[in-house]
């Protein structure tokens, strides 16, 4: 409960993470919270479907709330002149300001009635297209420790964050957004593509950081690194080296 | 979408582009094409023809059958281990019938061009920009562009908001040279640019309009000549597939011998993994294009056998060095440090 996670991908897509967790929260009964910028609802909605979960139903029932990043822009952009008491949360499109989005956020998981569901999720894919999107790294930021604070403080719910990083990116802005989430987060997810290059049989290697120094002020972080083959349904981890193309 | 970086001098991209434009016309696909550099008109003028079927498909068929019975008998007697490996496909062989091919040579018959439905865009004649809500925040001309895609696509019914059209086509976009200086775009001249995000934030509300439309596209940009690299960064995380044509012409590669065949690279940055887990990633990564009289052909790179009297494998400054060498004798002394020395 209450915790921070960062996705983090490198020369590789880690996409196959937020489907992920999408599905183990929506199966473990969690009340989620959607924020995907990058895709329409239909990609995610097939994936899942190959995961063994229902968007659609999930949705209906009220356990997820989906915001389309695509489909609300052209709301805003090319849509009637809205209400004025509902700013569109991609209000940042044209404002730079993220205080929208945020809202958003808050409004959608505060519980209405106590409940039925399980802890709150926040779930963003990804946090790296805000800043493609006109937001300045200082607002995202911001916008993410609002809602740390009022998702894993308030209501004792996890938050889990895409973001890329490159290692010669010369996009300051992200990279700055990047090493100040990884300070603040209770575990990371590192998915990179292998440093020799392309392979066929082993798509990546995963870091699994979990840092305990964050709460404890002796304790080491533990790094764990596993290499990974996503297949239709599933990826399957093993360890560096033991791909079941070399053995 | 289909971002594809333009090449130095912009004629195989442009060739690339078109290419696009005559598929959608042989399938009968609406087209629309936008540019700020040459009106439309023009551009569909010069679209390629395509080939009959029975023409190439015999020629294929006649180059494949002379390579297959060459060599097939022949068992490898000092390679022996690379015989079971299969053979180099280089060209597309006949069985894969997707898609049509070409005759760069010959222009597309008018006729054919009409039968289909299309929408030109060129940003000089078209009225400046006005907005009926104040959320625009992008350069006049990208704006402009958004707004008539949008028109064509909730207009014929793309979005599938005419429940009445029985038949559903699809929508070709083709945007030329987008952030060239001509679209109002400093991007391409000066670092940091004006508006940083005018580019990106058309890329992501043009994915938007895709996705909500039976709609593809492709765009060309001269990536040479963005100077701020944190924008091509961003540009590929929001194309569903980036390809980048390199090519030859006034590089030192053009006298390169190991790129004697071909007339440039191609380089596949990002492959689209739509819908699923994983994406279908090829064998090989090395691609190179080259232009022949009446095709252009997309094939693998691959090294001709070294034939030289070298020992390695030779780069610019090893060949200029051999051929020296050469010259001089056999028995000269050897001047790079790569020869083995006795």
């Amino acid at each position: 409960q209450g915790k921070f996670t960062l996705l983090r991908d490198t020369r590789t897509d880690g996409s196959f993470l937020v489907h992920h967790f999408l599905s183990f929260y929506l199966r473990a009964g969690c009340k989620v919270c959607f924020v995907a910028l990058l895709q329409s609802f239909s990609h995610y909605n097939i994936v899942a479907q190959k995961l063994g979960v229902s968007l659609a139903a999930a949705k209906e029932r009220g356990q997820l709330v989906f915001l389309e990043g695509l489909k609300s822009c052209l709301d805003l952009l090319f849509g009637e002149q809205e209400q004025p008491g509902q700013p569109s949360p991609l209000q940042f499109l044209s404002t730079s300001d993220l205080r929208a989005l945020f809202d958003f956020v808050r409004v959608s998981l505060t519980p209405a009635d106590r409940g039925s569901w399980k802890g709150p999720v926040l779930l963003v894919d990804d946090l790296s297209v805000l800043l493609s999107l006109g937001a300045a790294p200082v607002a995202v930021l911001d916008f993410i420790h609002y809602c740390r604070v009022s998702v894993c403080c308030q209501l004792e719910g996890n938050v889990v964050v895409l973001v890329h990083s490159n290692e010669d990116s010369e996009d300051e802005e992200n990279e700055l957004v990047v090493s100040s989430l990884c300070h603040h987060s209770d575990l990371i997810l590192w998915a990179e593509g292998l440093p020799t290059g392309f392979c066929k049989d082993v798509h990546g290697q995963i870091k699994i950081i979990k840092r305990l120094s964050l709460r404890q002020a002796a304790e080491q972080d533990l790094v764990q690194v596993y290499q990974y083959k996503i297949q239709d349904r599933n990826v399957t981890f093993f360890a560096r080296g033991l791909s079941a193309a070399v053995l | 979408l289909v971002f594809t970086e333009e090449d130095k001098y912009g004629l195989y991209s442009n060739l690339l582009f078109k290419y696009f434009l005559a598929e959608g016309i042989v399938c009968g696909h609406d087209l629309f094409v936008a540019s700020a550099k040459e009106h439309p008109d023009n551009i569909l003028k010069e679209l390629p023809a395509p080939l009959l079927d029975d023409t190439y498909g015999k020629e294929l068929g006649d180059e494949a059958a002379a390579v297959k019975s060459d060599d097939f008998q022949d068992s490898m007697k000092i390679a022996w281990r690379y015989q079971n490996l299969p053979k180099m496909e280089a060209s597309p062989t006949t069985y894969t019938k997707f898609g049509h091919y070409y005759d760069v040579s010959k222009k597309m018959s008018p006729e054919l061009c009409q039968s289909v439905k299309w929408h030109s865009f060129y940003l000089h004649e078209e009225l400046s920009f006005e907005s009926k809500t104040k959320a625009w925040n992008m350069n006049s001309g990208y704006a402009r562009l958004l707004q008539s895609i949008q028109r064509i696509i909730s207009q014929e019914g793309f979005d599938g908001s005419d429940p009445q059209k029985k038949q559903r086509n699809v929508l070709r976009i083709g945007i030329q040279s987008l952030g060239s200086i001509l679209w109002g775009d400093d991007v391409c001249c000066s670092d940091p640019p004006e508006d940083p995000h005018s580019l990106t934030k058309f890329l992501y509300v043009l994915r938007g309009l895709l996705r909500k439309s039976l709609s593809a596209c492709i765009i060309t940009v001269p990536a040479h000549l963005i100077q701020n690299k944190a924008i091509m960064e961003r540009v590929t995380n929001l194309s569903d597939m980036v390809v980048g044509l390199e090519s030859f012409i006034g590089s030192e590669r053009e006298t390169n011998p190991l790129y004697k065949d071909y007339h440039g690279l191609v380089h596949v940055h990002q492959i689209p993994r739509l819908n699923s887990l994983i994406c279908d990633v090829s064998d090989t990564k090395d691609l190179a294009f080259r232009l022949k009289r009446k095709l252009f052909t997309i094939e693998r790179l691959h090294l001709p056998p070294d034939l030289s009297d070298t020992v390695s494998r030779a780069s610019k400054q090893d060949l200029a060095g051999s051929a020296k060498l050469l010259s001089s004798g056999c028995g000269a002394m050897a001047m790079g440090e790569k020869h083995l020395d006795f």
